[in-house]
Parts: C-alpha cells; sequence; structure tokens
C-alpha cells in the first residue's frame, strides 16, 4: 500500500471522500445520448469558476469609490500587469454566462428536462437565473460609465413605481436619493461577497438535486426504467470517463470562441462593452439613448410595451416580473405525454418556435430606440411570449403527439 | 424534427430585414486612416496630441513613458514632447489648463481624452476634427459640422486655416458643405495627414494594449485549436465501445 492510497484511506475513514465521487462522478450514470445541447451545463459551471476566478483579480486592484471607479478601471486596462486580460476576461464571461445559460434553459424546454421527477432541478436553476441577473446588474454599475449609471437609475427607478411603498423601495435600494457613491458601495459588496456566495449554494443544491433524480436525456424516457442485473442502467453511462473527456472537448470548443472574442473583439460592436460607457458617469448629464445590456433587453422591451395605466408605470414593471417568473411554472403548466420535442406534435413546435422568435425579437427591440413601429411590434411579441405559457395547458393537451421509444436512440 | 427546424429558420428570416434596417447614421464620416503598425505616425500624433490637445484636455490614464510601445525611448519622449522639467517620464498626462478655468472659458469642462477613441468612433474623430467652420454667432466664433454649437474652438486652425459653411439649394433639396476660406499653413491633403497621425494616436492611447492582445490571442487560439483536435481524438477512442 503506497502513501497516497494510505492518505486517501486515512480521509475516507473520516469523510464520505470515495462516496461522494463515486455518487457524482465515477458512478454517476448519465444517458448516452446526450446531444450538443447538453454541453452548456457543465459549461455554465465553466463560466462560473472563469467568472470568480478572474473577479478576484480585478477586485484586488478596483476602487468603488465614485471618484475613482472609473479611473481604476482605466488604471487596471493600462498599469496592471496582464490587468486589460482580466477585465476583458470578466466582461465577456459576463455575457457569455448569459448566452450559455439561456441555450441551456432551451435545452431544457425543448427536452422537457423541467418535468416531473425534475421539478426542484428546474426551479433551482431558474432562482440560479434570478441570481445571475441581479450579479450582472450589479457587476454593472462598477466601472462607473455613463451606462453604468444611467441603467441603474432606470432599473432602481422601476421599483419606485411600485404603489405605496415604491419611493421609500427605491430609496432602500439606492441607499440615496439618486444613484451615487453609497450605491456603488453597497452594489460592489452585494456583487463580490452576497451574490456570489448563495450563486455557489444553489449551483451545488442545482447539482445534488440533479444527480438525485438523474438527468434527461434528448428523447424524454427515463432510463432506469431499464435496469441490469446491478442495478445500473442500461442506457447510462459512468460520467467520468465518458463525460468528462466529452464535455472537456465541449469546454475546449467553448474556450476558443470565448477567447476570440476576448482577444479580437471584447467590445463585440458594442453589445459587450457599450462606447457610452467609456464616458466617465455624469448625473448631470443623461444619454440620449439608454440600453440596458443584451441579455436584459427582452424584459425591457416588454416593461416598454405594456403602455403607462393610471399615470404609472407600474402595469409594464408587473408584466416584466411575471415574464421572468413564468419560467417557474413550466413543470405543471405542461400537460403533454410526452416531454421530448422529438415526440411532439406540430403544435408544441409552432408554440416554442413562436416562443423563440418573440425572446429574440423582443431582445432586439429592446435595444432600439421606442419608435411607434417598434412599441407595436413589441406589444405584438410581448403577446407571443406570454401566450406560450398561459395557452400551454391547453395547447400541450391537446397536441397529437408521437409514440416515443422504450429506450433511448443513439446513432 | 425537421417541421420545428424549418419554422426556425422561417423566424430567423423573418427578423433579419428588421435588424438590416437598423443600422445607419445621421452624419456622414469620413474613414480615418487608422493603422497601429505605423510607429512614425504614431509618434506624429502624439507630438501634436502633447503640443496642442494637453493645452486644455487632460489624458490622465496615460502615462508619458507608455510611448515605449510606439518605439520612443525616455529620451525622446522628454526630448520630441519637449517635456517640462517637472514632469517625469512615468507621469500621467494633464492638461496645462486647470478644469475650472477652462470651465469657465468655453462653458463646458474640456472632457478627458484617455478613452475618447472607445467612447466615439476613430472615424468620428477624424471627420469632427477636420468640421470646424466659423461662425460669428458662436461665442469662440467657431462652430462643427459633425458636432453642432460644441463648445471647442478649432485648436489646430493655424494648420488648416479657416473654413465656411456653405449651404446649397437644388430644388428644395439643401446640401451643407464645408469649404477653404482662407487657407492655414498646410494643404488640406496635409492636414488631413496630420489629423490621420492624431486620430491613430487617439485610438493608440485608447488602448494600448491592443497590439499585444491581438498577438497573445494568435498564440491561445493556436494553442486551443491543437488541444481540440488532440480531445477531439480522445473522446472518440474513448467512446468506442459504446453502443
Amino acid at each position: 500500500m503506497n502513501l497516497l492510497t494510505k492518505l486517501v484511506g486515512w480521509i475516507d475513514d473520516r469523510f464520505p471522500l470515495i462516496s461522494t465521487w463515486k455518487a457524482h462522478v465515477s458512478e454517476y450514470y448519465a444517458p448516452k445520448n446526450f446531444n450538443f445541447w447538453y454541453f452548456f451545463g457543465s459549461l455554465a459551471l465553466l463560466v462560473l469558476v472563469i467568472q470568480i476566478l478572474s473577479g478576484i483579480f480585478l477586485t484586488m486592484n478596483y476602487k468603488p469609490d465614485a471618484l475613482f471607479a472609473f479611473a481604476s478601471v482605466e488604471y487596471i486596462m493600462r498599469d496592471v500587469q496582464w490587468g486589460w486580460l482580466l477585465r476583458y476576461i470578466h466582461s465577456t464571461g459576463a455575457s457569455m454566462f448569459f448566452v450559455v445559460i439561456y441555450l441551456h434553459m432551451f435545452r431544457g424546454m425543448m427536452y422537457g428536462s423541467y418535468r416531473k421527477p425534475r421539478e426542484l432541478v428546474w426551479i433551482i436553476g431558474m432562482i440560479i437565473y434570478l441570481a445571475l441577473m441581479g450579479e450582472a446588474f450589479m457587476g454593472y454599475l462598477l466601472p462607473w460609465g455613463q451606462m453604468s449609471f444611467w441603467g441603474a437609475q432606470v432599473i432602481v427607478n422601476l421599483f419606485s413605481s411600485v404603489p405605496f411603498i415604491g419611493p421609500d423601495l427605491a430609496i432602500l435600494i439606492r441607499g440615496d436619493f439618486v444613484v451615487s457613491d453609497i450605491t456603488l458601495n453597497r452594489f460592489f459588496a452585494l456583487h463580490v461577497i452576497a451574490i456570489p456566495l448563495v450563486l455557489v449554494l444553489i449551483v451545488v443544491a442545482h447539482l445534488v438535486a440533479l444527480h438525485e433524480v438523474g438527468s434527461n436525456n434528448p428523447d424524454g424516457v427515463e432510463i432506469k426504467k431499464h435496469k441490469d442485473a446491478n442495478g445500473i442502467p442500461l442506457d447510462g453511462i459512468p460520467f467520468h470517463p465518458y463525460y468528462t473527456v466529452k464535455d472537456g472537448l465541449g469546454a475546449v470548443g467553448f474556450l476558443i470562441v470565448f477567447c476570440a472574442i476576448v482577444f479580437f473583439a471584447p467590445d463585440m460592436g458594442g453589445y459587450f462593452l457599450e462606447y457610452n460607457n467609456f464616458v466617465p458617469a455624469n448625473p448631470m448629464k443623461t444619454p440620449e439613448h439608454i440600453a440596458p445590456v443584451w441579455y436584459f433587453t427582452p424584459y425591457y422591451a416588454i416593461l416598454r410595451a405594456v403602455p403607462p395605466m393610471f399615470g404609472s408605470q407600474f402595469p409594464g414593471v408587473v408584466a416584466m416580473g411575471v415574464a421572468t417568473v413564468a419560467f417557474f411554472f413550466l413543470p405543471w403548466l405542461d400537460r403533454g405525454k410526452v416531454k421530448s420535442i422529438r415526440y411532439r406534435g406540430p403544435i408544441y413546435k409552432a408554440f416554442l418556435a413562436a416562443f423563440v422568435v418573440s425572446f429574440v425579437g423582443l431582445g432586439y427591440l429592446g435595444l432600439m430606440p421606442a419608435t411607434p413601429t417598434y412599441t407595436i411590434i413589441s406589444r405584438i411579441l410581448a403577446v407571443v411570449y406570454f401566450a406560450f405559457f398561459i395557452l400551454m395547458p391547453w395547447y400541450t393537451k391537446i397536441d397529437k403527439c408521437k409514440p416515443e421509444p422504450d429506450r433511448v436512440t443513439f446513432k | 424534427m425537421k417541421t420545428f427546424k424549418k419554422l426556425f429558420a422561417a423566424a430567423l428570416l423573418f427578423l433579419t430585414p428588421a435588424v438590416a434596417m437598423a443600422s445607419g447614421a445621421a452624419v456622414h464620416l469620413d474613414q480615418a486612416p487608422v493603422n497601429l503598425e505605423d510607429q512614425a505616425s504614431l509618434q506624429r500624433g502624439a507630438k501634436l496630441f502633447t503640443s496642442r490637445c494637453l493645452a486644455c484636455h487632460s489624458a490622465a490614464s496615460m502615462r508619458y513613458n507608455r510611448l515605449h510601445d510606439i518605439g520612443m525611448s525616455d529620451e525622446e519622449i522628454k526630448a520630441k514632447l519637449e517635456l517640462p522639467e517637472d514632469v517625469k517620464v512615468g507621469s500621467t498626462m494633464q492638461a496645462a489648463m486647470d478644469a475650472n478655468s477652462a470651465k469657465l472659458a468655453y462653458g463646458v469642462a474640456p472632457p478627458d481624452l484617455s478613452v475618447i477613441s472607445r467612447s466615439r468612433s476613430a472615424d468620428w474623430l477624424y471627420t469632427y476634427l477636420r468640421s470646424f467652420y466659423v461662425d460669428a454667432n458662436r461665442p469662440t466664433g467657431w462652430n462643427n459640422a459633425a458636432f453642432p454649437n460644441v463648445g471647442m474652438p478649432h485648436a489646430l486652425a493655424d494648420m488648416q486655416g479657416e473654413q465656411h459653411l456653405v449651404v446649397e439649394n437644388h430644388e428644395g433639396h439643401e446640401t451643407k458643405k464645408l469649404e477653404l476660406a482662407t487657407p492655414g499653413s498646410m494643404t488640406t491633403a496635409e492636414y488631413d495627414a496630420a489629423v490621420g497621425d492624431l486620430v491613430n494616436y487617439l485610438v493608440f492611447m485608447g488602448e494600448p494594449a491592443k497590439l499585444v492582445r491581438y498577438k497573445l490571442g494568435m498564440i491561445v487560439l493556436g494553442f486551443l485549436a491543437v488541444l481540440f483536435v488532440l480531445i477531439f481524438a480522445l473522446k472518440k477512442e474513448m467512446w468506442r465501445d459504446i453502443h
């Protein structure tokens, strides 16, 4: 017995090392028929690690002070060794996090991954998504550019439209009557410790819940129905080494795209780093056109699509809130006999396609100034967006599904 | 699945005209001759920048010795840019005029120019610096076709000369044109080249590490491409027994 085996044995007598490794990695049986869409879960984990690591080093050089924040970012870009690389990795990571998460969520919708018994996996995932939106929003204030400042101003003002408590609520969030140094400091605290801590904890919960019920797959059939004599699913393969190497391939493919952006187009034509954010925040000068960063724009377009009622913007704010929260209810809205889009009927496919069009379309319109034509298109797309959820119990029930296979299909 | 893919493709087709419609600028911009590899141009731009722009504007994030990156030694920086005795090469670029007096003189504090090329495009800067014209209605006597009613006077008027705004009416169609009324010390071509150098320098100053970024990027992508091939082969080998 060599030293390493002895050491592992010593630890294992005191800590569930081997059993944890087996339960979650080497003897976690995942369906063998994962396709391209199944890369995005592990990629989201990869981006989380990238953001935390790059964030730690940025925090060492950034100054959360309204007088110095903007200059300290430029200091990082110029005087800190490899500072420009850290900053671009972090800013690209923020946008790529949402790219990955949106595709991951879309995968879940296509293959019915939110259906029984995975409701809790889905709900925890949605909490991660909301936490991520908070994390991104607070992080965007930190460079203290014009868009940081005015974007935060617009979003925090939304809370002041809540009846009765609104104005006080907005002051509570800002800690001041306008977005100021105080707001910057508290957003910094929330961005670097509070939300990341919560994020890491719920990501662990997401994985624990997933490993309890097992992964879904593109066929939407349960692999646990067919087990061999040892109780191992016939269509399951151990996560390690099969999916560690496959996800490794996905990770390298992703890093090629990620690094191409970091090194050759970190501002992505003004979508990842907005041009106006290279102007220091100026509370006396409102920019002509305030657009949130691209990952918030579908909801921003819904907000603008709803006309003010009784002189209040609140209905739009409610619509925006409902649009983000609607995903939570998918497990109970879907009455389809099958989980996967492969065996769904044409009605569901049409609705899902319409939903994708509305989401992408609203995202585009949210970046544009609100012209009358654009407002009308936003309203139509917002109706499509909500129809997808509201009508789901009906259209998933009447849809003609194809028979599901008994076992997963592979090649 | 096929119908779904078709629907998806149709949806994307439906969206493209909207995206194409969205672009289009209000002011016509001339293309700036930006070339970050041209160190001679960058050095001429740096000279023009420090002798003219720094009179009122600062570039507080930019250190003089960062000009090493465009091929200038400490001695060259001191001599060619005529640094005053009390300014060290490691200092950041500060304006000669203090912000408060500048604000009193021009109505607005001159903005810091460290990252001006990142908020305004190079083409905009190139057009702007060539679009000043004489306007008696403005407090400084100058106006700008690219930035109407700008607070800044023409700082390079002695080089370019004086332009006038000529409005021509073609059957109800107004066209505005700038015409050189009094020539300066340079010909139009010489002036355009000098402004080109200056804008080139501003682009460099906006992100001094840009060329390093490109160079490192090629190495990183090359490494990842090799890694991708290797891990692809490894995956294929390991998955061989899965049927």
